[in-house]
């Protein structure tokens, strides 16, 4: 392999990896916000103890995704070099400020309300979270800003002399199209995977039949996070696929795999046969869907790859124009169809744990046989929602390929010219090691922080429980 | 000035406040066995730094993006050239925070333990390799006239910048010793104290050497050569400061003193650099400067408001931080 494809392999690793943590960063901050400040409203203990428990596993995967997330701002210089020099003007800019508006905000709160639970009033510790999880949602919004441009440059001029490519408007780069759909898309599935956390923690307790006091509030909170925050994914998902069509019209069609311009366009669920534009062996097929996903209209034109590469050799020169079609194809699919199943399993458990099922429960202790069945499934679904954001990410990377910023500059023009491919195998073999090693001891961590509880209620009369118990150090 | 020059002052105030704050952080860390011998002691060492560590990083990837955003071709020869030592780095980094955070999620004394040495060992790495880097850039590395890093590895460590390793390693120990006397009481207190000792002396002979071979190499003729001289002797006057009042058991003026010397230290470094952000040691006619090195004028009047506005503001809340978690730590570990 050579340096250029290397550099790739260890962005996609990385950048998926930190991206595991990103999503449950963001939605859990804000439950968890949520839930201090229903005991603070209330002064129910049950609420307390439920924040300091999600709150627990929140700081487990903060640790990860902020521990990762540097080795993203470096290695744009490290591995990218070519594309930091063309890009820097305009990229760099929403970076900067992202630490500082963001990342001080997240870092500086975080660390007093961790460590903050009897030095501040209740009210002024309870902002501490809020203001943190805003700047989680925060950082969101400028990396996004950045990576929106790299899909949709928007706001400069090209300085040929120099080949950079020069900002004339922060407020294009900041206000982009895509940028601003792809922070609702971010955050809904955020408030998606993160209410499923708290749906498989719940699910796992309540099927033992215990901790029910803490456990059914937060695994209803999760429920209707997840199902809200679906929705909000799957309507910000549909709105991005149009502005998607509109400006990379090679990724939607890529998306299905189209290679003749159709119209209607329908939409394969499954594929078997080739995708590289030979024989379809078999496939089932929904008739006008891709026309409505692309267009909005069931009769809508839908370009495909063949003429849209033809557009783009007219306008770029010659070259291949289109991305690995059968990675779009599936990731696409994957995409969509693990974050529906993650929906899916939200409803079903609205209503296992509806307030009629769950008082029943509650006086008998006893679990209904499809309440059990719910949460044995609901503790797996965790996984749903990081495998589809994944695919999400493939997808929306691999999909604007041969270009890293569309149009303007192509990915092979990008990398480091002065690192070989002895460090960058050494690098992607340390970051892959070590990564490895993380995942392997942050998921031991989480399960027995998970499995371990919220503790019970302080006995009448005796001394609350350390409130500090794995928070502070 | 002119807006580039704001950024490279700008940028040498981010390299300040991150060997500031981090400093002592990474000092605790390289501290960790030697002055705290017990689990429960050791608990403590980290308390002194868990409120603040996490926003102290944020000053080194707040001065990464503004480099990226401000000079984008310095960013990208120096990340690209420096690659290996600043994986090294990363790592380090990386492992540290996850010791740090995941030290005290569990009881386990084996899984404490474990952390506590990763910790320790993920601190001195970055204390030093800082340092090398440093000396580097002001040194002069070999650039083509593609503004490309030519060297490798191996180029980096040179004399010059190996003292600069060993100055801010020791220094960063020294300040973070200082820093643990003035949060920590009884025995913890009295051991930090005694590493200071020996600490103060290696800190300041090194910082010295350091310095004094800085400004040799920046010849008496150099324009800011006097300014140089002036701040340097600000750094070494500072730290032999900080050692008397550790001496006279004035806790919080050793540490005035040790973080005075850090920030004189690191702006003599951007002093003797500028205006080059990189010089070339192939030849002088490649190197990398705030001119050519820089974005357009409109990125950085962008920044600078972006700066303007919101700098006070994220001062204000971190010193309030510090402030909130003013008082000293006791040896009583809250979670057992």
């Amino acid at each position: 392999m050579n340096a250029l494809l290397l550099a790739r392999w260890q962005f996609g690793i990385t950048t998926v990896y930190h991206f595991l943590f990103v999503p449950l960063t963001i939605g859990t901050a804000f439950l968890t916000a949520v839930l201090q400040t229903a005991w603070l409203r209330t002064g129910d203990e049950r609420y307390l103890r439920a924040t300091k428990f999600w709150g627990k596993l929140f700081l487990i995967n903060f640790a990860l995704g902020i521990a990762t997330g540097i080795v993203q701002e470096f290695q744009f210089g490290m591995a990218w070099s070519d594309y930091s020099r063309f890009v820097g003007d305009i990229f760099g800019a929403p970076l900067a400020i992202e630490g500082l508006l963001a990342f001080f905000l997240e870092s500086t709160f975080l660390g007093l309300w961790i460590f903050g639970w009897d030095r501040l009033p209740r009210a002024v510790h309870t902002a501490c979270i809020w203001i943190a999880a805003c700047g989680t949602a925060l950082s969101a919004y400028f990396i996004l800003a950045a990576n929106g441009w790299m899909q949709h440059p928007v706001g400069y001029v090209l300085d040929s002399a120099r080949h950079v490519a020069q900002l004339t408007s922060i407020w294009a780069v900041l206000g982009n199209s895509t940028a601003v759909i792809a922070f609702a898309h971010t955050i809904t599935a955020a408030f998606l995977i993160s209410g499923m956390l708290l749906v498989a923690g719940s699910a796992w307790h309540l099927r033992r039949g215990q901790h029910r006091d803490t456990m059914l509030p937060s695994m209803r909170l999760g429920l209707w996070s997840a199902l809200l925050g679906g929705v909000g994914t799957a309507i910000s998902g549909d709105v991005d696929g149009k502005i998607m069509t509109d400006q990379q019209p090679m990724k939607m069609a890529a998306a299905e795999a189209l290679y003749h311009t159709s119209q209607p366009a329908s939409f394969s669920i499954f594929t078997i046969g080739s995708l590289n534009g030979g024989k379809e062996i078999w496939s089932i097929r929904i008739p006008h869907l891709l026309s409505f996903l692309a267009t909005g209209s069931f009769s809508g034109r839908v370009e495909g790859v063949d003429d849209v590469e033809a557009a783009e050799v007219a306008k770029y020169g010659p070259g291949m124009y289109h991305p690995i079609i059968p990675v779009t194809y599936w990731s696409f699919r994957f995409m969509i169809g693990f974050g529906l199943l993650a929906v899916l399993i939200a409803l079903v458990g609205l209503w296992y744990t509806r307030r009629k099922v769950a008082a029943a429960s509650t006086s008998t202790s006893k679990n209904t046989r499809g309440a059990t069945w719910f949460y044995r499934v609901a503790t797996w679904a965790v996984l749903l929602g990081p495998i589809g954001a994944s695919f999400g990410w493939i997808f929306t990377e691999m999909g604007r390929q041969p270009w890293v910023v569309y149009g303007v500059l192509e990915t092979r023009h990008a990398n480091s010219p002065s690192v070989g491919a002895g460090t960058m195998w050494t690098s992607l073999i340390v970051l892959t090691l070590l990564y490895a090693l993380l995942a392997v001891i942050e998921v031991g961590l989480m399960l027995r922080t998970a499995r371990r509880g919220p503790g019970e209620p302080p006995a009448e009369g005796a001394e609350a429980t350390d409130p500090q118990l794995g928070f502070a150090y | 000035m002119t807006l580039q020059n704001l950024w490279f002052a700008l940028i040498a105030v981010l390299w300040c406040g991150y060997f500031l704050l981090e400093g002592f952080d990474f000092g605790v860390g390289v501290l960790m066995f030697r002055i705290g011998r017990t689990e429960a002691e050791r608990g403590v060492l980290l308390r002194t730094i868990g409120p603040v560590w996490d926003g102290n990083e944020v000053w080194l990837v707040v001065a990464g993006g503004a480099t990226f955003a401000a000079f984008p071709d310095w960013y990208a020869t120096l990340f690209s050239g420096f690659y290996l030592a600043l994986l090294l780095i990363l790592v380090a980094l990386i492992v540290r925070i996850v010791a740090i955070e995941y030290r005290n999620k569990d009881t386990d004394s084996v899984w404490r333990r474990r952390w506590d040495w990763a910790h320790s060992i993920a601190a001195i790495v970055p204390a030093l390799l800082w340092g090398v880097a440093f000396g580097n850039i002001v040194r002069g590395v070999p650039i083509d006239a593609q503004h490309e890093f030519t060297g490798n590895f191996l180029t980096l460590l040179n004399p010059y910048a190996l003292v600069g390793g060993l100055t801010t390693l020791s220094v960063f120990t020294l300040h973070g010793a200082v820093f643990l006397a003035a949060k920590t009481t009884g025995e913890l207190r009295e051991r930090a104290r005694r590493q200071v000792v020996w600490l103060g002396p290696v800190a300041a002979a090194s910082a010295v050497a350091f310095l004094t071979w800085t400004l040799v190499r920046l010849g008496a003729s150099a324009s800011q050569f006097g300014v140089t001289l002036g701040v340097a002797a600000v750094a070494a006057v500072a730290l032999l400061g900080g050692l008397l009042a550790t001496w006279k058991g004035r806790d919080g003026w050793a540490f005035v003193g040790t973080g005075l010397a850090i920030v004189a230290t690191t702006a003599a470094l951007f002093l003797a650099l500028h205006p080059d952000v990189m010089p070339s040691s192939t030849n002088p006619a490649f190197s990398l400067t705030v001119t050519n090195a820089s974005s357009s004028h409109y990125t950085l009047t962008v920044m600078s408001w972006v700066a303007l506005i919101f700098t006070p503001l994220v001062l204000l809340y971190q010193g309030w931080t510090y402030w909130v978690f003013r008082a000293r730590v006791t040896t009583q570990p809250s979670s057992a």
